[in-house]
């Protein structure tokens, strides 16, 4: 161990580590994880996959790692952040702890498991031994490590063969009253049969301004011909630091679809690895992240494309406000031998002020010769064109502002094909934006 | 209405209108033909507010007051209208509700009632007709994925809602086939009247075969050269522009 890592906060992991300690099946794993932590330490910015974020104030600080009360949540708060008029399963944790009160888990499909990770360790022992930790990288991030070491409490998801499940299963993370002090380590894990389909949300929300810290990881395996369509809702408290990681390993013709919204957290770090393991494999990364005052969110994706006929499709947008800073780093691998492949990628961001700062860097990395790769990257400020044909259209300046910049944010969310859900995502992102009241009704949402 | 004096303008360190004289009363059309380059354009944004255009020397009064010192969307307020050369296309803003705001803005400035959706309703389903607007169009969001046709149509429709005093149409006809260019032009016949005023800016004397101006002016090299009736349109269209610069040198 180096001097640098033997700081109080990794000791106050290893502590709440013995504290947490259960003897299962998973016990050993989660020890090796927290060695691999040990020896690591943090990630410093001196790491090239670590350049632009710097993660000292979560180091610094001495989170908690057990839940100690219950906090109560009202039906209403949960309301407030539900979606409206959506049929769903759903699954709610409160600071990081299970809630079965607000959860509704009973009458699940035939060829459906959703339970807590902690139910699902004694139940699916099996199952998980072959899935959890084979697609998330202990070694890559010690975020991951610290993640595995602390596996409890989180979402197991099961679609069996030939299933569809039209009902989204929703996943509540929500941090309330944490008085400033507690992290937490969801864990997810999402099995899908051959020819199964499913839409999971996973949104991770602050009801109050706490300063806490959230440590997610999702690991994901679609079988051939499976459909995923993942939801990750980013809406933390504008103080809490959000850590999350989506690892997905494709199989023949399968298809995943994230949608990735950023809009809370003070230090956010986003990173989607897909693996597309198998011909005709397909991944859609769409991501749009808002920041303000001194947010500062980094998104990182990486796709492998391992075997011929694969694709993936990359939309990233970014509106920056006041001293924030954000990153976008996607990396696309294109193996030896993994010909035509189909690989695109495309980072847009609209920066609205003079001190608001983006990193934006693609990176292509091709051993095969007969492929077809696009990628971009795009900074700037509004259409001046748009901006004059509106106030031309006697729309006040501000008024025109706010809604190109809104319309620029749209043109990821209007594509998302579930009203329910798209129609939340546009009432946040208008939430987002300085005259939310006065550009709600020119809104498609509402016609 | 609109009286422009010895009015200089300029992009960046290019010079292109260059002294242009021009008075519109209320109730007239005026036709404001000229080669490319010749500042036709440039006159129509600086009248509209764009940025990025200097104005050197010279004054714009409308209605007795300053234009020049107005932002685009006062002038809008106003009773200024643009139709534009190319309209712009807003994926995620409704063309209906963008409508309903400039609507009620105008309104608003002129110190009446704002309209509530019944009432909008009411009045655009009346002005769709004039322009054969689909209503599908209207539903989308502005000009997205609109043929030109339809842009320039979309413009005209916009004009007839909002009334204006002054319209300016900056080469509405370019791009039109001849059932949109009748369309449009019948549109806008329907918006004239005593207290209307028109500007009509345009390459080719084809529109004013149904727009029929009262006054038509030759700008070129950023003055108007030549200015007469209806006729010197069709003089225009017979022999060109050439002996006209001729004529002015």
């Amino acid at each position: 161990m180096s001097p640098e890592n033997m700081s109080d906060n990794i000791q106050n992991y290893i502590s709440d580590f013995d504290q947490l300690k259960n003897d299962d099946w998973f016990s050993e794993s989660r020890q090796s994880a927290l060695n691999l932590f040990k020896e690591t330490g943090f990630p410093n910015s001196r790491l090239e996959n670590w350049k632009y974020t710097d993660v000292r104030p979560i180091k610094k600080k001495s989170f908690s790692n057990v839940t100690e009360t219950a906090v109560s949540i009202s039906t209403d708060e949960i309301n407030a952040v539900r979606f409206d008029g959506l049929d769903c399963i759903e699954v709610v944790f409160i600071n990081g702890v299970f809630s079965k009160e607000h959860s509704s888990l009973e009458g699940l499909d035939k060829g459906l498991v959703v339970e807590n990770m902690l139910d699902a360790l004694s139940n699916d022992q099996v199952l998980l031994a072959k899935h959890l930790t084979k697609y998330a990288d202990d070694k890559v991030s010690p975020f991951t490590a610290l993640n595995t070491a602390f596996i409890q409490n989180g979402t197991f998801i099961k679609v069996s063969a030939n299933t569809v499940i039209e009902k989204p299963i929703n996943i509540l993370y929500l941090a309330k009253d944490s008085n400033g002090s507690l992290a937490t380590h969801p864990r997810n894990l999402i099995v899908m049969g051959e020819n199964s389909e499913a839409t999971v949300i996973e949104s991770y929300i602050g009801l109050d301004d706490a300063n806490y810290f959230t440590n997610a990881v999702t690991e994901v395996a679609l079988s051939p011909s499976a459909i995923l369509k993942h939801y990750k809702i980013q809406q933390e408290s504008l103080n809490a630091y959000h850590i999350g990681n989506l690892n997905v390993m494709q199989g023949k013709d399968s298809k995943l679809e994230s949608h990735s919204i950023s809009l809370g957290g003070a230090l956010v770090r986003n990173d989607i690895h897909g693996q597309l393991a198998a011909e005709g494999a397909e991944i859609i990364m769409n991501g749009l992240y808002m920041t303000g005052d001194k947010q500062h969110v980094d998104n990182h994706t990486r796709v492998d494309h391992l075997k011929p006929r694969t694709l993936s499709t990359e939309n990233y947008r970014g509106v920056l406000n006041g001293k924030s800073r954000a990153v976008f780093n996607g990396k696309v691998i294109v193996h030896k031998d993994a010909q035509k492949i189909e690989a695109h990628q495309n980072n847009a961001n609209l920066l609205l002020s003079d001190d608001a700062e983006i990193d934006t860097k693609p990176e292509l990395e091709i051993y095969a010769d007969d492929v077809k790769c696009t990628h971009g990257a795009t900074v700037g400020q509004l259409d001046q064109n748009m901006l004059f044909y509106l106030r031309s259209r006697a729309i006040d300046e501000e008024t025109a502002r706010s809604l190109l910049t809104y319309a620029f944010a749209d043109e990821l969310i209007s594509n998302i094909s579930f009203a329910p859900i798209r129609n939340r995502l546009e009432r946040l992102v208008i939430g987002q934006l300085p005259d939310a009241a006065l550009i709600r009704e020119f809104t498609n949402e509402q016609t | 209405m609109l009286d422009i004096q010895d009015l200089h303008a300029k992009i960046g360190d290019k010079a292109i209108l260059k002294g242009l004289n021009l008075n519109v009363k209320a109730g007239e059309v005026h036709a404001i033909m000229g080669p490319n380059g010749s500042g036709k354009s440039t006159l129509a944004n600086v009248l509209a507010g764009r940025d990025g255009y200097e104005v050197t020397k010279g004054s714009v009064s409308y209605e007795g007051n300053d234009l020049l010192e107005l932002a685009p969307e006062e002038r809008a307020w106003a009773g200024v209208f643009l139709a534009f050369q190319y309209p712009v296309e807003i994926p995620g803003v409704n063309n209906v509700y963008l409508l309903k705001a400039a609507v009620n803005a105008v309104r608003k400035y002129r110190g009446e009632s704002e309209l509530d959706a019944v009432e909008f309703l009411g009045l655009i389903k009346e002005k769709m007709k004039i322009v054969k607007m689909k209503e599908d169009l209207l539903n989308r969001s502005v000009n997205e994925g609109f043929s030109g046709g339809e842009k320039k149509r979309n413009e005209i429709f916009q004009m007839s809602v909002l009334e204006p005093k002054l319209a300016i149409l900056d080469e509405t006809d370019s791009g039109l086939d001849i059932d949109a260019l009748k369309i449009v032009s019948e549109g806008v016949n329907s918006l004239r009247n005593e207290e209307r005023s028109i500007i009509l800016v345009t390459h080719y004397q084809r529109l004013l075969d149904y727009i029929k101006p009262d006054h038509v002016h030759v700008l070129s090299n950023g003055k108007i050269i030549k200015s007469g009736g209806p006729e010197l349109a069709l003089e225009l269209e017979e022999k060109g522009y050439d002996w006209i610069k001729e004529e002015a040198a």
